[in-house]
C-alpha cells in the first residue's frame, strides 16, 4: 500500500520503522528527536509492539542489545548527546555481531551545544563511535521521504551484515514537514540461527558475546568483520550525483547542506558556472571510488558541512590531494545560506579559470 | 547420565572460579532451580562483568554477556522480544551495586519480570581486590589499604534493603551460600525467584553473600567465619519483600 501524506521527519522515520518490521523501540527523550519516540508510543501498541522510555540512553541500547539477541529488529533514537552515551552499546553491538538500526538527529555540541541542527557527529559515526575496531552502516537522508527510504534500508542492511546501521540525520530533516509516500517494504528475510531464543530442547546452546581472551581468536573476529566491511563497501555505497557530468566545481554535501548546496548548484549553473555536486547517502561507506573519477576533471572540491571540515578530510582522502578541497561550512547549529555557497563556488570557479 | 550428579541445565566444565570461592555453589543453585521449573529449553541467561563473566560456558542454555553493569538492561531487551522466554542475569556487586546500579534499580521499579541473582562478596575479585560500593567498613582492599574509611568513602550499599523501599519489584531476598543451612535456604529463594517469573510475578532479585578467599587474604574456612562473624550482621538475611505473601495475607 502506499499512500503520500504531509509529514515530519522525525514521525516519518518512525512509521517507516514500523512498516519495515520493527516491533522493539527503546528510547529516552532529547531535543530534536521527541517525535520519534513520542510517535513510537501511539503506534507500538496498536501493531502489538514493544515502546519502552528507558532510564538512559545507556540502558535504551543495551535493551536494543538484548532485543537483537532475541532475533528481533530493535532500534533506538537520539540527539548527539545522546550518542555519546550510546557508545559503549554501539561497540558491544558490533563486537557481538548484532543487527541494530541507531538514529542520530544531531544537534550542535560538544557538550550540551545547542538545540540547533549540525553535522558534527561526522566523525564520531563513521568511525564508529566506541572503543575498538568497527564500523557503523552510515545513511544519510535529505529528505523526510529519505528519512523513511533509508530507515527501511538500514533495518535490511543490519540484519543482512549483522551490524549497527545508522541514520545521520539532523534537526532540520528531523524537524520538518514535506510530503512522503510511505510504503510496505518486503523486508529481506535474514536467517538468525545465531540468536537467543531458548534452545527449544532442539539444538546446542547459542553464545552471544564480544568476550574473546584468545588474543589469536581475537583477532580473527576482528578480520571476518572486516572482510565483512569490505563487502559492505563493495555493495552498498550510494550517493547521487546531480549535474556532475561536465562539472568542474563539485560541491560535496549531505543531509541539509545538501539541500542548500542543490541551490546553489542550480544558481551557479544559470550563471554558467559548471558546478555539480556529489552527494553521499552513505557516508560510511563513504563514496571514494566516485570522488575519485569526479577528480579527473574536476577542478575544485568544496565539502559544504555543519562541521569543522570533518567530511573534508574523507574527500581530501577519496581524491588523494590531487585537487584543492575548501571547507564551506558553519557550527553550533547555523545553516549555510545558498547565497553564500553560492559564492564560494563562484571564488572556487575563479581560482580554477587562472 | 550426568557424571558429576549436576542439573541438566549445567555442563561439565570446570570452573575457573579460585578455591573457596562460593560462585560454583550459586551457579548450582541456579542450575537446580531452571532444572525443577523444567523451564531449561527456555531459559535465557546474561552473564556480567565481573568474575562470573565466563558463566555461560557452565551453564547448558542460551546466553549472552552484558557490558559492565549494563545485565538488567540487556535482560530487559530480551524479555520484552520475547515473553515466552525465562531471562535471568547473575551480576556481582560492582557491576550490580556500582557501575549498573541505574539499570537495576529502574529494572526494579518497572517490575520488569526477570530474574536477578546478585553475588555480593563486598570485593572486585576479577579485577584483584578493589573495594566495592558493599565493602565493609574498615575492610582491607587493594584501593582501601588501611580499610575502607567511612569518611572517606561513604557507607556500604546494602541492595535489597533499598530496592525493598520500591513500589515495583515482586521479591527481594539475602541469603548466604557459607554454610549448610544457609544454601539450603538460598536455593530456596532462587527457586521462587525464578517461578515468580514463570508465574509473571514479577521483578524477583535474591543477593547472595558470597566468599572471596583470595581477596579477602583468608583461607577457604576463614572466608566462610567472616561471613558468619562481620558480613551478614551487616548484610542481614531474609525476605526484604514479597508481593506474593502479601496476596496471601490479604
Amino acid at each position: 500500500m502506499q499512500e503520500t501524506i504531509l509529514m515530519k521527519g522525525n514521525e516519518a522515520l518512525a512509521e517507516a520503522a514500523i512498516l519495515a518490521g520493527c516491533r522493539h523501540y527503546f528510547g529516552y527523550p532529547i531535543t530534536p528527536q521527541t517525535e520519534i519516540g513520542a510517535y513510537l508510543s501511539k503506534r507500538m501498541p496498536e501493531v502489538g509492539g514493544v515502546f519502552l522510555q528507558a532510564e538512559s540512553e545507556i540502558a535504551a541500547i543495551h535493551m536494543v542489545y538484548g532485543a537483537s539477541c532475541a532475533g528481533k529488529r530493535a532500534m533506538t533514537s537520539s540527539s548527539s548527546p545522546g550518542i555519546s552515551l550510546k557508545s559503549e552499546g554501539l561497540s558491544y553491538l558490533a563486537g557481538s555481531d548484532l543487527p541494530a538500526l541507531v538514529v542520530n538527529v544531531q544537534r550542535a555540541g560538544p557538550g550540551l551545544g545547542g538545540i540547533q541542527p549540525s553535522q558534527s557527529d561526522y566523525m564520531q559515526a563513521t568511525r564508529g563511535g566506541g572503543h575498538g575496531d568497527f564500523r557503523n552502516i552510515v545513511l544519510a537522508p535529505a529528505s523526510v521521504q529519505e528519512m523513511a527510504s533509508l530507515t527501511q534500508r538500514g533495518f535490511d542492511l543490519a540484519d543482512e551484515y549483522r551490524m549497527t546501521a545508522m541514520i545521520l540525520s539532523d534537526g532540520t530533516i528531523g524537524q520538518m514537514m514535506e510530503q512522503v509516500t510511505l510504503e510496505t517494504p518486503v523486508p529481506k528475510l535474514v536467517e538468525k540461527p545465531w540468536a537467543l531464543t531458548g534452545t527449544g530442547g532442539k539444538r546446542e546452546k547459542n553464545i552471544v558475546t564480544s568476550l574473546y581472551l584468545s588474543p589469536k581468536e581475537l583477532e580473527e573476529k576482528n578480520l571476518t568483520r572486516f572482510a565483512r566491511y569490505k563487502l559492505v563497501e563493495e555493495r552498498e555505497t550510494d550517493y547521487e550525483a546531480f549535474c556532475m557530468e561536465d562539472a568542474e566545481i563539485c560541491l560535496i554535501a549531505y543531509g541539509i547542506s545538501a539541500r542548500v548546496s542543490r541551490n546553489a548548484v542550480s544558481a551557479a549553473r544559470a550563471k554558467g558556472i559548471r558546478a555539480g555536486m556529489i552527494r553521499p547517502i552513505t557516508l560510511w561507506p563513504f563514496p571514494s571510488a566516485a570522488l575519485k573519477q569526479a577528480a579527473k576533471t574536476v577542478k575544485h572540491f568544496l565539502s559544504v558541512e555543519m562541521s569543522m571540515g570533518q567530511m573534508m578530510t574523507d574527500i581530501e582522502l577519496a581524491v588523494r590531494c590531487t585537487r584543492p578541497v575548501t571547507l564551506v561550512s558553519h557550527v553550533g547549529g547555523v545553516i549555510p545560506t545558498p547565497e553564500e555557497v553560492l559564492l564560494a563556488i563562484e571564488r572556487a570557479a575563479e581560482e580554477a579559470a587562472v | 547420565m550426568s557424571k558429576t550428579n549436576k542439573p541438566h541445565s549445567m555442563t561439565e566444565t570446570h570452573t575457573h572460579y579460585c578455591p573457596g570461592c562460593t560462585h560454583g555453589i550459586i551457579h548450582r543453585l541456579v542450575g537446580d532451580a531452571i532444572d525443577a521449573l523444567g523451564i531449561e529449553e527456555r531459559t535465557i541467561g546474561v552473564a556480567p562483568v565481573g568474575c562470573s563473566v565466563l558463566a555461560y560456558n557452565y551453564f547448558n542454555l542460551d546466553m549472552t554477556v552484558a557490558a559492565h553493569g549494563r545485565a538488567p538492561a540487556v535482560a530487559t531487551g530480551l524479555k520484552r522480544a520475547n515473553p515466552e522466554s525465562i531471562v535471568f542475569a547473575y551480576q556481582g556487586d560492582g557491576d550490580l551495586a556500582s557501575i549498573g546500579m541505574a539499570e537495576a534499580v529502574h529494572a526494579a521499579a518497572r517490575n520488569e519480570n526477570i530474574t536477578i541473582i546478585f553475588v555480593n562478596n563486598a570485593v572486585y575479585g576479577m579485577t584483584g581486590g578493589q573495594m566495592a560500593p558493599t565493602s565493609l567498613p574498615g575492610q582491607l582492599t587493594q584501593t582501601s589499604p588501611n580499610g575502607r574509611d567511612v569518611d572517606l568513602c561513604g557507607l556500604p550499599v546494602k541492595v535489597c534493603e533499598m530496592l525493598s523501599q520500591l513500589d515495583g519489584p515482586a521479591y527481594i531476598a539475602r541469603v548466604a551460600a557459607n554454610s549448610p543451612k544457609n544454601v539450603i535456604a538460598a536455593k530456596r529463594a532462587i527457586e521462587k525467584a525464578f517461578r515468580n517469573q514463570v508465574e509473571g510475578k514479577g521483578f524477583s532479585l535474591v543477593e547472595v553473600l558470597s566468599s572471596c578467599p583470595t581477596n579477602w587474604g583468608k583461607s577457604p574456612k576463614d572466608a566462610l567465619k567472616w561471613m558468619d562473624s562481620t558480613m551478614i550482621p551487616y548484610y542481614p538475611l531474609g525476605v526484604y519483600k514479597d508481593t506474593s505473601r502479601r496476596e496471601i495475607d490479604s
